[in-house]
């Protein structure tokens, strides 16, 4: 066809391998924006899950909030994030007017479904398993990070997982507050009636996000013992599948 | 074993279930039934029994096809069962299995209701057929109709799963472990009561169990099956203990054969012995009066006669009212389908060697010694069935 | 929140009500559709992988594979092919719901006791009976559970769609509100899809409880 010809061609154009606008730019703002948001909602959300899916304190509430936070759109999130940094912008000092919020966003969004994964898997550890890990002997902290853990991990990656993917999506909203990233292409795209652009634009977005999909199937499948493999795919999926 | 004593006359509403060489085996795998020939006669019931692995459940499911033969055949009044619709014929068959399976999502009547509705029956038939099978299992119509299984307990869902499986008045029944899942007293219960509506309805029963104990207590006749579904021995209760046909028999049935004899007498086989009762609250003196001399023991009843407990003869002194908490509890209390041996067991246990048979409503109508139970040991097993 | 003079502008909100009445009704219609064509493509599609478990690779797989793809990126695909419209809108809102629809059929049905369906077909249920009359009704709290999900959602999704030119609420967030630095607007359509989304998964809570009642007795003793 002879549009996918003009999308072939927007990609060989060296116009869009240079410059502000370019491709290996907008790709790297955009892997920025989710990774350092999933980094900063890991940092926030794993812990506090871990904690009260270790002590059971609060998880009624932290979870009544999840679930609350979940009828949110993320576009709201994003328009939310954006009035309320406005004013703060100019002090920010990162590049771009959308940066900021979209960050905030970002991160806001990632926390759910960690903290919830995080929350469930290490709850759902049998509890025949940690008194037996107590009747030997281990220390509290110890019976978590040799018992639960690594028990809960194929759960708390499967929520990783599921952070990232929303994470990705939205930071190709950012856009529409020029946050930069691959989300661009698809807006300007759009805008001016520039189809190829915005069709290779989506191209891009899709490779980045089957790319991040690709690259947690291989760590779940990395990360977890193999005495747990057959329980772990179904398990992750599903819960990453309902919990979401 | 049914009573012969009630009504053998009644014209048996069962079929006859023949098997004639069946062999199922898995395709180039392990045999599960070899070459099994046996019939069960109508109104009868056939205690398939054996080591795990030795092919009884799998024998019974084929007379319903959830299993189909590998080779022989398996007939009902002498029409084969391949030659229905296997939809059809499971109509016709009543199942019930150990977990019971009830449906979750619908009520109890609704449950016994299946297969009516299946087969097209009228409402107006259904409710009445559905309150007359709540009333034979002993669960009162009224109450239980609208209950959803969740909202049972054990003994009581295992009665709506029989109930459900009797509905639309089938001609044989197929039972695997239908009593495993509850408590060794509740098991009791429901097996004596299901022997005495046996007794009535006379159906031919397929019953699969791994306990001998239970197969003896409950089958017409009996068939040990060994490992790969092969028949060891099939005959009735008496004569299997009598006459073991080979050690694999003789080892599974168990080495205290002489102590099984007696799961084939019943209570009711023995003179009941009469009992001293004094009701709850009755006056002591007065009480006194009545118990004769050389007495050890003193039942005591409520309203209803039905035991509370025993008083030492000698605690009966002082004034006021026999206190029902002064009384030892005694035995399980017994029924006249237990077994000697059930009632020996639960005699030994208590430290009153004195078992109180009761009635359906559990008022007392006499007890059985310790010591008529021996004399029955010595004089051989009761009472044989023919 | 900030602390500009008049931060939110009820006055304009009462001046627009008919206009967001307007935009609410057509995220609704836009909701509706989505999960609506989604339970009726993921219906049959369940029941099928239910009986060929081959399939649950395949489709999973594919359902999976849409799921992680960013919706204005499959705006950007699918609108050279479909055009600008609500087509294309709703191309995209019911790939989302696929794969939590059909997961949770799955699950729903897999989870039901083995010796209930042991029984059902021990009883003389036919294969279609037991489905129709035992599976279904049994897998439906889960199943309503999966729409729940896809409802919610969806209605966060048909937000974005306002980018492509459809309305709804995301026309009030993101044109009314972000592109004209207006809070009020931004804050009223948070507000209102956050109302629309708790009102749809109670109301389908609501619906669970009235098709379940066998789900509330308790055992009573043992």
């Amino acid at each position: 066809m002879e549009f996918l010809g003009d999308v072939a061609a927007w990609f060989t154009d060296p116009a869009n391998w240079t410059g502000r606008d370019a491709i290996p730019l907008r790709t790297a703002e955009h892997v920025m924006l989710s990774g350092i948001s999933l980094l900063v909602g890991v940092l926030i959300a794993l812990p506090l899950g871990v904690f009260i899916g270790h002590t059971g304190r609060w998880a009624g509430l932290v979870v009544a909030v999840t679930n609350a936070g979940r009828a949110v759109p993320s576009v709201g999130v994003l328009g939310i994030a954006y009035s309320l940094t406005l004013p703060f912008i100019a002090a920010a000092g990162l590049r771009g007017i959308g940066t900021l919020p979209t960050l905030i966003a970002l991160t806001a969004l990632a926390i759910p479904p960690i903290v919830v994964n995080a929350y469930i898997g290490v709850r759902d550890v049998e509890r025949d398993t940690t008194e037996a890990a107590r009747g030997m002997g281990m220390r509290d902290w110890q019976v978590l990070r040799r018992v639960e853990l690594p028990l809960a991990l194929p759960v708390i990656l499967a929520g990783i997982r599921t952070a990232s993917v929303q994470v990705i999506a939205t930071a190709t909203l950012g856009a529409i507050i020029s946050a930069g990233g691959l989300g661009q292409y698809i807006v300007v795209g759009f805008a001016v009636r520039d189809f190829p652009m915005m069709f290779a634009g989506s191209l891009l977005v899709v490779a980045l996000a089957l790319t991040s999909e690709a690259l947690f199937a291989l760590a779940q499948r990395a990360a977890v013992s193999p005495g747990l493999r057959r329980a772990s795919t179904r398990l992750g999926d599903t819960v990453a599948g309902l919990g979401l | 074993m049914t009573d012969p004593g009630l009504a053998p006359a009644l014209a048996a509403s069962g079929s006859v279930v023949a098997f004639e060489h069946v062999t199922k085996r898995y395709g180039n795998g392990p045999t599960a039934v070899t070459d099994l020939s046996l019939e069960i006669r109508a109104g009868e019931i056939c205690v398939l029994v054996g080591p795990s692995g030795c092919g009884k459940t799998t024998t019974m499911k084929m007379v319903n096809r959830l299993v189909e033969p590998t080779s022989g055949r398996v007939t009902i009044d002498g029409a084969d069962v391949a030659s229905l619709p296997p939809v059809e014929l499971r109509r016709r068959i009543g199942y019930v299995i150990q977990q019971v399976g009830l449906f979750p999502h619908l009520t109890v009547a609704e449950n016994v209701a299946v297969v009516p509705r299946l087969l097209g029956w009228r409402q107006p038939r259904i409710t009445e057929r559905v309150e007359e099978l709540l009333d034979l299992v002993g669960l009162e119509p009224g109450e239980y109709r609208s209950r959803y299984p969740a909202a049972l307990s054990g003994g009581e869902r295992q009665r709506v799963g029989v109930a459900r499986a009797m509905a639309a008045d089938p001609s044989v029944l197929l039972m695997d472990e239908p009593f495993g899942a509850v408590d060794p007293i509740r098991r009791e219960r429901l097996q004596n009561e299901f022997l005495r509506l046996q007794a009535r309805l006379r159906k031919t029963i397929v019953f699969v169990t791994h306990d001998v104990d239970e197969a003896i207590k409950m089958a017409d006749r009996i068939a040990i099956l060994q490992v790969a579904g092969v028949l060891a021995q099939y005959d009735t209760p008496d004569r299997l203990l009598a006459a073991p046909a080979s050690p694999f028999v003789e080892h599974f049935v168990g080495a205290d054969r002489g102590l099984k004899r007696l799961s084939l007498a019943r209570v009711r086989d023995l003179p009941l012995e009469p009992v001293v009762t004094v009701a709850a609250g009755e006056s002591i003196s007065a009480a006194r009066q009545r118990v004769p001399d050389g007495t050890r023991w003193v039942l005591v009843i409520d309203a209803r006669r039905r035991p509370l407990g025993w008083v030492a003869a000698h605690d009966l002194k002082g004034d006021g009212g026999v206190d029902p908490d002064m009384a030892v509890p005694g035995s399980t209390l017994l029924q006249p389908e237990s077994t000697l041996r059930d009632a020996l067991s639960a005699m030994l246990a208590s430290s009153v060697q004195l078992g109180v048979v009761v009635d359906e409503q559990d008022a007392v109508l006499g007890v059985i010694s310790v010591a008529a139970i021996s004399q029955t040991l010595q004089d051989g097993a009761g009472s044989p069935q023919p | 929140m900030t602390d500009e003079a008049p931060f939110f502008r009820t006055d304009w909100v009462f001046d627009n009500l008919d206009m967001l009445a307007l935009r609410t009704a057509e995220h609704v219609v836009l909701t509706l559709i989505g999960v609506g064509v989604g339970v009726l493509i993921a219906f049959p599609l369940t029941l099928l992988i239910h009986r060929r478990r081959r399939l649950i690779g395949q489709v999973i797989g594919i359902a999976g594979i849409l799921y992680a793809i960013p919706s204005l990126a499959l705006f950007g695909l699918l609108i050279p092919v479909t055009g600008i419209g609500l087509v294309t809108a709703e191309i995209a809102l019911v790939s989302y719901t696929l794969l939590i629809l059909i997961r949770n059929g799955l699950a729903g049905l897999d989870g039901i006791a083995p010796e209930v369906l042991e029984t059902a077909t021990g009883m003389g249920y036919t294969r279609a009976q037991r489905l129709w009359r035992v599976e279904l009704p049994l897998a439906l709290p889960v199943i309503i559970a999966g729409i729940r999900i896809a409802t919610v959602t969806t209605i966060g999704l048909v937000a974005v769609t306002a980018l492509i030119g459809q309305g709804g609420l995301g026309f009030v967030i993101i044109q009314l509100g972000i592109r004209r630095d207006f809070d009020t607007a931004i804050l009223v359509g948070v507000g209102l899809s956050i109302l629309l989304a708790v009102i749809a998964d109670r109301g389908l809570v609501l619906l669970e409880r009235a098709l379940t009642p066998w789900a509330r007795a308790q055992t009573e003793g043992t």
